[in-house]
């Protein structure tokens, strides 16, 4: 396939994809801006009025861009593994493995609908966010990149559990058991300057403590570690596991006998 | 030129199951071929290594020359496949269904809505095509699959038991556009159950047993392996029928008596026969199983 043909089917994937999510508002796009809702209210309103500010920011604000990429991540993450393998489990993904579609632009179309649907619901937590703080930027660039790389991040991720899924039980064991401990201990709701030396030191192993810190100085030019490593790390985990699904689409892993 | 050229082809599942153990076949384009096996016979897995859905284990398979190692987004260009189970997306709308495909395919989709408009109206869905597919009857999902396999214009048409579980009135339409189609030059690869639909449209079968292809012929030169075949005779009136014993004679319904004439003994011979004895012939025609038998007789071998 040339360059025209490949580009054709790059936006049939995310038209697809994105006509998916959008098709079913109510149950990709709604829920988690009510929930992130709950968290404004509860941990920044109710709280957080108890809890002294943090770095010169106030609760409320500190934990708003946490809440956002913390929607972008389970936004991206869910669209492509939940997208990905319902089409394995009703085997509508042999449209795509009988066409002469190249892997790279399957990995591209299904990671592509996952960051859209991982922007749209953190746009729309920002926006909400607004109702409860004024929104303050330091860097709009840092704020794109780091918002953008985490979404690639985690569609990709979502992307290579739906690969090798066997049943809807595979999809839900990494999101639940692993991603929301992650998130949660990633320094959406705290500095890990708060923790003590040995849990910070430990909190460094969570790869989701540098996306939410490198975000949250886009905001307010506090952080925790050094942006410059983060956006580093996420370049890597992206180029990571960007190659990883193509190796395994190549060798067919989880989706031809 | 070959449509289809496999050389020594090879499968064994991570099972352990040897699906396929060396498989040769040669398709000439235009032609239109069965592949009859029994179930597990391997007939689905040389579908799906030709297609892209199973990986083979050795040997080798050229599609109009592009060989699926090295050429197979070329090869799949070339082809489109019918399924024998279900596999599009049951909350996707019809028509969203093939405008999808051919945009894989790399149709602008512009032309994918008009192709697909043809198509729908020809297999008789362009009025179902803003529903959901899953509200469509179980012939009319096999006339989807059909539909989604021609949208890119397919020199190869690879067909799984399309017609299995479709009705009567259906097959034969189906065998209708499946021949148009063949007329076309559109090379035609079909599995099937229904040995009927071999004699009636393709011109060469294949059989495979085991992982094996035991035949490969044109459906003429196989029917003239069969020793034996079965008539159907309307007379006017059965007398001493027992006297036809040779012929293993024995009566079906009033005036109808089936024989089995082998190819040693003349048709004429037969009817002479029958003439001596007082009867009078009214129509004298084959009883139309004869791939059926051929294809049980080889099974046996």
């Amino acid at each position: 396939m040339n360059y025209k043909s490949n580009y054709i089917a790059f936006s049939t994937i995310v038209r697809k994809e994105v006509t998916r999510f959008v098709r079913i508002w109510s149950q990709t796009l709604i829920p988690p801006v009510i929930t992130q809702a709950l968290y404004f209210v509860i941990f920044g309103k109710f709280i957080g009025s108890q809890i002294r500010d943090i770095q010169g920011v106030s609760y409320m604000a500190f934990i708003v861009p946490g809440l956002v990429m913390m929607a972008v991540i389970n936004n991206s993450f869910s669209n492509v593994v939940s997208s990905f393998f319902g089409n394995k489990f009703q085997r509508s993904i042999e449209e795509l493995l009988v066409s002469p579609t190249p892997n790279w632009v399957v990995v591209a179309g299904y990671a592509t609908g996952g960051i859209l649907r991982g922007l749209c619901v953190g746009s729309l937590v920002f926006v909400v966010s607004v109702f409860f703080t004024k929104p303050v930027i330091h860097h709009l660039g840092f704020i794109f990149l780091f918002i953008i790389l985490t979404s690639v991040v985690f569609s990709l991720g979502g992307l290579l559990n739906a690969i090798f899924a066997k049943s809807f039980d595979d999809i839900s064991i990494f999101p639940m058991f692993i991603l929301t401990p992650l998130i949660y201990l990633g320094g959406v709701f705290y500095s890990i300057h708060d923790l003590p030396l040995f849990w910070q030191a430990v909190s460094k192993f969570n790869p989701i403590l540098y996306m939410v810190d490198g975000f949250r100085y886009g905001f307010y030019g506090i952080s925790d570690v050094n942006v410059f490593l983060s956006l580093m790390l996420l370049v890597i985990f992206a180029a990571g596991l960007g190659c990883i699904n193509l190796y395994f689409l190549h060798k067919g892993i989880g989706l031809k006998t | 030129m070959q449509a289809i050229h496999i050389k020594d082809l090879k499968k064994t599942y991570a099972n352990g199951t040897v699906a396929l153990k060396g498989v040769d076949l040669q398709v000439t384009a235009g032609d239109f071929c069965a592949l009859l096996g029994a179930n597990g016979a391997g007939k689905t897995t040389i579908i799906g290594i030709m297609t892209g859905l199973v990986l083979k284990t050795e040997g080798s398979v050229r599609i109009f020359g592009h060989d699926i190692d090295h050429q197979h987004p070329q090869a799949k260009e070339l082809m489109g496949v019918v399924p024998q189970e279900l596999n599009f997306n049951m909350f996707e709308k019809v028509q969203d269904i093939i405008v999808n495909q051919a945009g894989y395919f790399g149709i602008e989709r512009s032309k994918a809505l008009k192709d697909s408009e043809v198509l729908l109206k020809k297999l008789m869905l362009w009025e179902k095509r803003d529903h959901p597919s899953r509200s469509l009857s179980g012939g009319m999902k096999r006339r989807l699959m059909i539909a989604r396999a021609l949208i890119n214009h397919p020199k190869l048409l690879i067909l799984d038991e399309p017609t299995a579980g479709v009705d009567v009135e259906l097959r034969y339409s189906m065998w209708e556009f499946l021949s148009e189609l063949n007329r076309q030059g559109t090379t035609i690869l079909l599995t099937t159950h229904y040995l009927e639909e071999v004699e009636q449209m393709c011109r060469s079968a294949a059989m495979i047993k085991n992982g094996e292809i035991i035949a490969y012929d044109r459906v003429s030169q196989l029917l003239k392996l069969l020793d034996v075949e079965t008539y159907v005779v309307h007379a006017e009136e059965i007398k001493s029928i027992e006297k036809l014993s040779e012929y293993n004679a024995k009566i079906v319904d009033v005036n109808v008596f089936e024989v089995d004439l082998d190819k040693k003994r003349r048709l004429g011979e037969f009817v002479h026969k029958v003439n001596a004895l007082g009867m009078v012939i009214h129509d004298l025609r084959p009883k139309g199983n004869r791939m059926d038998k051929l294809f049980l007789e080889l099974l046996k071998k």
